[in-house]
């Protein structure tokens, strides 16, 4: 029996410390109009690389706020968004993503279109199998990998490629999977966004004009459930602004 | 009454994610779903690659826990530990290690490539090696443990009656173990066949090839909740059948 | 197809160090207490365990390298190590199977050797299916199937109750007098060795401390063991013609002796008395009551004194008596009765 309560004991602790760590920060007031707290933002991951700059950016455009990333797939963040998920700003990489979380009623003010990527082909530094088309992923030595239509990439992809014949060895889950592939030399090519292919050293991108037909525009929204709407009113701004902008052209993206 | 209290909680936390499938599934449409050839496909791929990936850690893990078991080496505490590596590593980076050894950059794979034209990413052996590199250990520790259970005086009564060290192992020892060795296979088929992350890091998501039910209910999830949670149901129906019916005959009887 | 086997097994806090020698045909009993040894001597006959030092010579031919499944040596182990799952018959056919018989073969010797166990009728059961008589009657077939040269039996029947083992015991000696080669048993059993072996050679601490047939066993005994275990009072001391002094009390007995010696009496010898008895016993000495228990029909008195001492009583002197521990009492012993031996 008491080594049992005890037990009990320091579960019900370890969940109430739990529960504390959500709790415990300093809740901002809503209606105040200073632009302070914890701003919580959901956020494509091939934002990463920006967002996380423009993230210490607005920190030190606006003292006492702390921006919180968390970066994965839009369509996972919009089901985590729409479950309700305590998120001040949403940025997706895709239109459909950020249309699921408008339809429940879970943007405040609209979504805004932010930057475009565009989609190139990723082959290994030095590009060794020569490719400077889409045509060339069809021949039969080229392996190609692809995202999977599910995702962003691989509907851009699949807008992109037509009617050509290309047959990929995977239809990865993300964009960064399927780079990751070119960068352990897995395969000799893969769609990727321009942006990805901007941030590794290890590869090189060989634009097409084909891409042109399918470019992934990206919207944010502030959301209606998160705990600091003025923090993410202020975030949305920032990110819309020529200090936001400068930054995610930097990374490769193109102005909408 | 007090060993009941928690055993009921993590009961309940263990059962009531699957009520929440069963509650949100889409039973409307739910047949139709299941008759799309895409869906069989990938149950059919799941089956036999997790069948497969068993069968290879069979071959191999039996031995390997007779090692651990039986002989007395140095170094066998770091063994043992290498062992389970692949239980604490997370699988997406099992994947990228296998990709590190049998890629076609790989340790082996590029050997592999360059003498006999073998690759392993992205084909249906690649998803068998992934499952079974995930799913070693849970064989491993299993049938170790029976081992390290079994009398050993068995095996000396086999000596005394003329049987050498493979007659033993394999008319004694084995089915003296039968039942570690049964419900280690099971484990071990279980885990591979809801392998996601080391396959599709290492044989990619290729439908008909290399996409097994979990890549699919991942991907499905990209796009449609209601199929994701129709093609788990699936996996989960067909897994509790499939184990139900080995642990009536092997590990019970 | 005579044993000659010196086994020599070092480990830290024990060594075995003993010579064994059995002649075809005859049934040697090792017997000791537990912790003795005896089970290190038979698993390293069967090359179970690896010897420190010494030989095993079985026929002439030299077995102490020879690994176990090499030596033509069957054993029926203590639990008997049946093969649970594998039936009675398939259990008695693996040694011949394993000694390159074909399976037909091998199951037609197991069928011979279940018929003459008596269990021909429970040759398809599985070992769980069996009673503890009836397992160790396979264990024994299943050792005598692959014809040994030589048989060794860890405690054969210690696993089974006291009704089904004199049973088991009458036959296992019937199918020992049959075995052509030599047997080595093993037994902490006094009533097995003595029923069940032409010589017993007894084991303390590693050591053989006494060897022989059962009535020179039993008539001389060397050890407090061997002495317990035959049931009598054994002291040593120093002999001066017919006395045998036993630190203060000084034993008239029956022999002359010398020097270091044995002095012996069963507990039936001794009489007890409330004071000093005036009788012919030329033995008495005050003693105190330990314990008493039942032993058979009479009761069984230890008492402390100048020596250890047993003495068996009617309960008709015991009630007399009105023995209680702690009790004071006369013990006394006929001279007659004390055998005295050299050392």
């Amino acid at each position: 029996m008491k080594p049992l309560r005890l037990m009990a004991v320091a579960l019900a602790a370890v969940l109430a410390f739990a529960a504390c760590g959500t709790k415990d920060d300093p809740a901002p007031q809503s209606g105040e109009k200073g632009v302070t707290g914890p701003v919580t933002v959901f956020a494509a991951a091939s934002l990463t690389e920006a967002f996380t700059t423009i993230g210490a950016d607005f920190e030190k455009a606006h003292p006492g706020t702390k921006v919180t990333f968390n970066f994965a797939g839009s369509s996972a963040l919009a089901t985590q968004i729409n479950e309700g998920a305590p998120a001040d700003v949403f940025a997706s990489a895709a239109p459909k993503n950020m249309q699921t979380v408008t339809d429940a009623g879970n943007t405040k003010g609209g979504a805004k279109v932010f930057v475009k990527n565009q989609l190139v082909i990723a082959v290994a530094k030095g590009n060794p199998k020569g490719i400077t088309g889409l045509a060339d992923l069809a021949k039969p030595d080229v392996k190609v990998a692809l995202c999977a239509e599910q995702v962003p990439c691989g509907a851009a992809a699949k807008k992109a490629i037509g009617d050509l014949k290309i047959t990929p060895v995977t239809l990865e889950q993300d964009v960064k999977s399927a780079l990751s592939k070119v960068k352990l030399g897995e395969v000799d090519a893969a769609l990727v966004y321009r942006t990805d292919a901007k941030s590794s050293p290890d590869v090189d991108a060989v634009e097409f004009p084909e891409s042109a037909s399918a470019i992934n525009e990206y919207p944010i929204a502030a959301l209606k459930n998160g705990p600091n709407a003025a923090g993410a009113g202020a975030f949305v701004a920032y990110v819309l602004s020529e200090a936001g902008r400068a930054v995610l052209l930097k990374a490769g993206f193109q102005a909408p | 009454m007090g060993l009941l209290v928690p055993a009921l909680a993590g009961l309940l936390f263990l059962v009531l994610p699957l009520v929440g499938l069963v509650v949100r599934a889409p039973w409307s449409t739910m047949p139709a779903r299941l008759a799309e050839p895409a869906v069989l496909d990938a149950l059919w791929l799941s089956v036999r690659t997790a069948t497969m990936a068993t069968a290879v850690c069979l071959v191999l893990g039996v031995p390997l826990a007779w090692l651990l078991a039986r002989a007395d080496f140095p170094g066998r505490r770091v063994v043992r530990a290498l062992v389970t590596v692949p239980l604490v590593l997370p699988p997406v980076v099992g994947g990228v290690a296998l990709l590190l050894v049998f890629g076609r950059r790989g340790l082996i794979g590029e050997w592999l490539d360059s003498a006999f034209g073998i690759t392993l990413p992205f084909t249906t052996a690649g998803v068998v090696l992934a499952e079974a590199f995930v799913a070693m250990p849970f064989l491993v520790i299993a049938v170790e443990g029976a081992l390290r259970g079994a009398d050993t005086r068995y095996e000396e009564a086999a000596a005394t009656l003329g049987a050498g060290r493979w007659t033993t192992f394999t008319r004694v020892t084995l089915p003296l173990v039968a039942p570690g060795v049964a419900a280690g296979g099971v484990l071990c088929w279980a885990r591979a066949l809801g392998e996601f992350g080391a396959t599709i890091t290492f044989a990619g998501n290729f439908p008909g090839r290399t996409q097994t039910m979990p890549l699919a209910v991942y991907l499905a999830l990209e796009t449609d909740v209601q199929a994701a949670i129709v093609l788990s149901l699936l996996l989960l129906a067909v897994s509790v059948t499939i184990l139900a019916a080995l642990r009536d005959k092997w590990v019970s009887g | 197809m005579s044993l000659d086997a010196h086994l020599v097994v070092s480990r830290a806090a024990f060594t075995l160090d003993v010579a064994l020698r059995a002649e075809p045909g005859e049934v040697v009993a090792l017997l000791g207490p537990n912790g003795a040894g005896k089970t290190t001597a038979l698993r390293a006959l069967a090359g179970l365990e690896p010897l420190s030092g010494g030989h095993v010579r079985l026929s002439g031919r030299d077995l102490t390298r020879v690994p176990p499944e090499k030596r033509g040596v069957g054993v029926v182990f203590q639990d008997y190590l049946l093969f649970s799952h594998l039936s009675a018959l398939d259990n008695v056919a693996f040694g011949p199977r394993r000694r390159g018989r074909t399976r037909a073969e091998a199951r037609g010797i197991a069928a011979a050797w279940l018929d003459r166990v008596g269990l021909a009728a429970f040759a398809e059961r599985k070992p769980r299916k069996l009673s503890g008589g009836q397992q160790q009657r396979v264990a024994l077939a299943r050792a005598l199937a692959v014809e040994p040269e030589l048989l060794l039996l860890d405690e054969p029947l210690a696993a089974l109750d006291a009704r089904t083992r004199l049973d088991t015991r009458a036959e296992l000696h019937e199918h020992l007098a049959k075995h052509t080669g030599a047997t080595l048993l093993i037994t902490h059993d006094p009533l097995d060795a003595l029923m069940l072996a032409d010589r017993l050679v007894i084991v303390e601490d590693g050591r053989i401390v006494q060897e022989g047939d059962a009535a020179e066993v039993t008539a001389r005994p060397r050890t407090d063991y061997i002495a317990r275990l035959v049931g009598l009072n054994l002291y040593r001391g120093r002999g001066d013609g017919r006395t045998v002094a036993v630190g203060d009390l000084v034993l008239h007995v029956a022999d002359e002796v010398s020097g270091e010696s044995y002095a012996a009496f069963p507990p039936s010898a001794v009489t007890l008395h409330p004071a000093r008895p005036d009788g012919s016993a030329r033995n008495a000495w005050p003693a105190r009551v330990a314990g008493v228990q039942r032993h058979g029909d009479n009761l069984r008195v230890r008492l402390d004194g100048p020596v250890e001492l047993a003495a068996d009583v009617t309960p008709a002197a015991a009630a007399h008596l009105r023995l209680s521990p702690g009790q004071e009492v006369w013990a006394a012993v006929k001279a007659a009765q004390v055998r005295a031996y050299r050392y």
